[in-house]
Formats: C-alpha cells, structure tokens, sequence
C-alpha cells in the first residue's frame, strides 16, 4: 500500500520533521506509530495523505510514485486516502449529515455539492456511515452541539463515505477521555476489519497500540527507532523510545 | 533550586526604568507635529469664542429651535428620508457584490498559502505567479475603492450620471466594497484551518473548499460586517445629498443655504433617529446569526 523509501521533510525554518524514512506498509495492514511528541508523527501522517510533499526522498502509494502526481490526479489520488484527526475537523456550523457527506466532494461537481447543503445528496450512504459508527439519530444536528466523542464518530463516518483504501487515524482518541477513548478505537479497529481497509493509527497511548495493532512503530526525532511486532515491543524497547524526553511515556490510558 | 533563587535575588527589586532615549525623541517629534498643525491648519479660538464668533453661535443655536415640526415639511421628508434607506440597502448590496469576489482574491490562503498549496504550489511556477499577481491586484483595487472617501466618489458619480440617488448609490457600493472587501479577506484568511486541511486531504477541489470549509465557518462574521456597514451606509447616504447625490443631504444643504435652521434641527433629528433604529435592528440580527 505504501513504500517509504528515505523520505525527509525539512520545513522552511529549517526544522528536521522526517529525517531519512524508509519503510513498507501492505494493504490490510494494521500499523501504529508511537513516540514521543515532537517526533514528527503528524508530518509523517501529512505526507502519508499527500498534503505535504517530501523534501526528498520517494513515497509510493499502491505503485504509483506521488511525484508524479500534481493537480487533479493528485486530487484523486486523495480520495483514496481517508484522515482522522485528534481535532475531529469537522464543519462546526453544518449539519451532521453535510459533515459526513463531505467526505464525498472529492467525487462530486461542485453544483452538486452545493445542492447537498440545501438537500442532502446521496442520503443513505451517509445514514449507513453514521448506523455503522453509533448516532444515526444526531443526523440533522448542527456539528458544533456534539460531544467530543461524537464528533469523532461523525469524522469517522465522514472518513467511511469517502471509501478510502487507507484509514489515517492521527491521534484518534487523544481528545476525549479514556474509557470514550477506548470505544472509539475498537470501532475504529473494527470498521477497518469489516471493510477490509488498512489502517494506520499515531497514538499517544501506548496502550492501544499494543491492544490493537499487531505491527508497531516507534518514532523518534523524526526517525524509525524500531519497527515490532507488537509482542516484541518489551519495556526497554519502551523506555529507549522515551528515553530523555520530559513527558513519561503514557503507558497507561489514563495519563 | 538554590542558584535559580540566587538568581532571582541578584534581579529583584527590579531596575528603575530610565528614560529611553527613543521614546524621548518620539515625543518630541509628536509635539512638534501638534505645534505645526496648530499653526497650518490655522486653528484661531478667538473666531469661535470671540464677539462676532459667539454671536453667530447663538444665532445657529436659537435658529435650531423649534424645530420644523409642520405636517408640509415633515411630509416634504417622507419620500427624502425613504430615499436615504434605500440608497443605504443598495449601495450595501452593490458593496458586497463589489467586495466579495475581490475579496477571494484578495485571500492568500484561497490563492497560495497554506495546506491547499503545499503540493501544488512549487511545481507550476507560472500559475503561481498568475495567482499572486491577481491577488496584489485585487488587493490594489480595493485599497483604491476605500482610500477615496464616499463623498468624493459621490462627486465624480453625480457627474457621469446626474444628480438623483442612484449616484449615491454608486458612491456607497464602491467605496464601502473596497471596506468590505479587505475585510472579509481578512475574515477569511481566519477561518480555522483544520477542517479546510481535512477536506483537502479528501480530495475536495478548491471550489468545494470554500463552500464547504471557509463559507460555513465564516458566514455568520461576513453577515454581521455587512450590517455593521449597512448601518455606516445610512450615515453616508444622509450626507451623501450635500453634493447632490439624493436623499436626506439634498434637504439638509437646502435649510442651510436658505438659514432655515429649524428645519436643519428637524432633518437631523430625523437621522438620529434612522441611524439608532438601524443599529437596534442590525444589533436584533446579529444576535440572532
């Protein structure tokens, strides 16, 4: 699904956020990347959904070398990625169900989006997203209402309209709280299993990377410090990822 | 621990603050400007609190009151004072069908900055030239509706079109546009970036971008600036008439040059009046977005 091959990202003021990444994802995988903040996890996740371009290096999505790819080929190629953000990134003033739909622009004309904000096009593709992630009921309510929690279900519904072949969970559960957290997760975990996409998650718990993932990368200073199977990944393995960084690593949920 | 307290002794109490030489000078440089002013724009008290001033005050003054208050004159306002609304709901109209398109012009991050860019903007070096020229045009063209003020406009208007309120009209729409314009890029380049970048990633095109992540997030700012316009505007259109553009200014200019003040003390109650019921609705609507 995705071929890493020495991808760097140097930001105008000269910041080293991606520093030399080489690494293969197959599809239907299920990876998580962990490590301390500030690793560059989000650039990686940011290049990985093609809105960052790579300093140097190649980045191959299902065989074909995104350098390649500018304007509306890029732009489809997108559609075939799916983003979950920490922050949700909903449209707080729109209703649920335009915030769900949303994940169709890429394949609508803009007339036809524009119909949709005033009648809702493509009505029960957003109805099973939201059956599938808990809160069918919430579907006319303006965005901004929801919980946080919430909102995280309606940005992973919106992620299930699009029909990507990639789910990018960036920080999924990082905003609400554990036990929420936890839930959201499983479902997360479990859509990807039914629908047969791979999925990639950042997490900061470390926790759920072991519990749901069976391949786990460790990220630091913008580089792979290890890449295990989840059985492999041992307390010094942990405590090496961690190892001179203020924060502790949350090893538990409950940070 | 210790040395940082050491530390914080060593600075405490505080250095007395001396007196910076470059603020010395700024204000200086201030007075002078307030002594030169003074003289070039030949301000003389004694013509507004001398003899001859003081008398022409208490004529002015006396001459308000009472005000014009007889059903001919006030029913000589009705179609003045309509006039001035209008020219004020259409001359907004045309202010924000002049500012809004330039104003997405005028937004960089609708044209070249930001997550939208960051794929596409260094590969086609000629498009991304094309854009930034059009958005420093666009920014010039506002500047230059809003830099020539209302009533200048209104001038050059009543000449090409002649005397009446569509002139003022015309004033309104192009100088406010340029007011509207700058400032709704202005809104816009603040919209919260993290769903416009999350649409983006879906591979939303530009187009779908502004209607589905900036319009929506913005909207309820662009409707309360342009009421908040509006309510400019029916200021303007009650003086715009002073240079014969229509409207309540027309009859404000007539009591004057005739010295029928009380009338005068007559329309501008009637202003005042207008001015605080258009801000009470705009103020009910806004609440309301």
């Amino acid at each position: 699904m995705y071929r890493l091959d020495r991808i760097r990202k140097v930001f105008a003021d000269g910041t080293v956020a991606v520093d030399e990444v080489t690494l293969d994802i197959q599809a239907g995988e299920r990876v998580a990347v962990i490590g301390p903040s500030g690793a560059g996890k989000t650039t990686l996740f940011r290049l990985l959904n093609a809105t960052l371009r790579p300093t140097s290096g190649r980045l191959w999505f299902d065989e074909t070398d995104l350098e390649s790819l500018s304007g509306r080929r890029l732009r489809h190629l997108r559609r075939r990625i799916g983003t979950v953000y920490q922050q949700h990134n909903l449209v707080p003033q729109l209703r649920v169900i335009n915030n769900v739909l949303a994940g169709r622009l890429g394949r609508w004309s803009l007339p036809k989006a524009l119909l949709s904000l005033m009648s809702p096009q493509e009505r029960s593709i957003a109805l099973g997203a939201l059956e599938q992630v808990g809160i069918i009921e919430k579907l006319y309510t303006r965005t901004a209402h929801l919980s946080g929690g919430q909102q995280q279900r309606v940005a992973i519904a919106r992620a299930l309209v699009q029909d990507p072949d990639v789910i990018l969970a960036d920080e999924p559960v990082s905003s609400v709280d554990p036990t929420l957290g936890r839930t959201i997760m499983e479902l997360l975990v479990q859509l990807a299993e039914n629908h047969k996409k791979t999925l990639v998650a950042n997490l900061h718990a470390v926790s759920f990377a072991l519990d749901f993932f069976p391949r786990v990368i460790g990220f630091r200073q913008g580089r792979v410090a290890f890449d295990l199977p989840s059985a492999a990944v041992t307390d010094t393995v942990m405590a090496a990822l961690y190892a001179g960084v203020e924060t502790s690593p949350v090893v538990s949920e409950y940070a | 621990m210790r040395s940082s307290n050491l530390q914080m002794w060593n600075t405490w109490p505080p250095e007395t603050p001396r007196w910076n030489p470059a603020a010395l000078l700024a204000m200086l440089i201030a007075g002078g400007a307030l002594a030169a002013s003074w003289q070039i724009a030949q301000v003389e008290p004694s013509l507004l609190f001398g003899a001859q001033g003081r008398r022409h005050i208490w004529a002015f003054l006396t001459g308000l009151f009472p005000p014009d208050l007889s059903p001919a004159f006030l029913q000589l306002l009705v179609m003045p004072t309509i006039e001035t609304i209008q020219i004020a709901i259409m001359g907004t109209a045309l202010a924000v069908i002049v500012g809004f398109p330039l104003a997405l012009l005028a937004t960089d991050r609708l044209c070249f900055v930001g997550i939208v860019y960051e794929m596409d903007g260094e590969r086609s070096g000629v498009r991304r030239v094309a854009r930034r020229s059009l958005y420093l045009a666009a920014r010039m063209l506002l500047n230059l509706c809003r830099s020539i003020p209302d009533v200048v406009w209104a001038l050059m208007f009543v000449r090409v079109v002649g005397l009446g309120p569509f002139p003022g009209v015309l004033a309104i729409g192009v100088s406010y546009g340029g007011m509207l314009g700058k400032i709704y890029a202005e809104i816009l380049e603040n919209s919260p970036e993290g769903p416009i970048e999350a649409l983006h990633a879906a591979g939303a095109s530009k187009s779908a971008l502004l209607v589905y992540g900036f319009l929506p997030q913005v909207f309820p700012h662009l409707v309360s600036y342009g009421l908040y316009r509006w309510e400019c505007a029916i200021r303007s259109a009650a003086i715009l008439g002073l240079v014969g553009a229509g409207g309540l200014g027309q009859q404000i200019e007539l009591s004057m040059r005739m010295f029928q003040y009380h009338e005068t003390s007559t329309i501008l109650i009637i202003v005042f009046v207008l001015v605080t019921a258009v801000d009470h609705l705009s103020a009910m609507i806004r609440k309301a977005l």
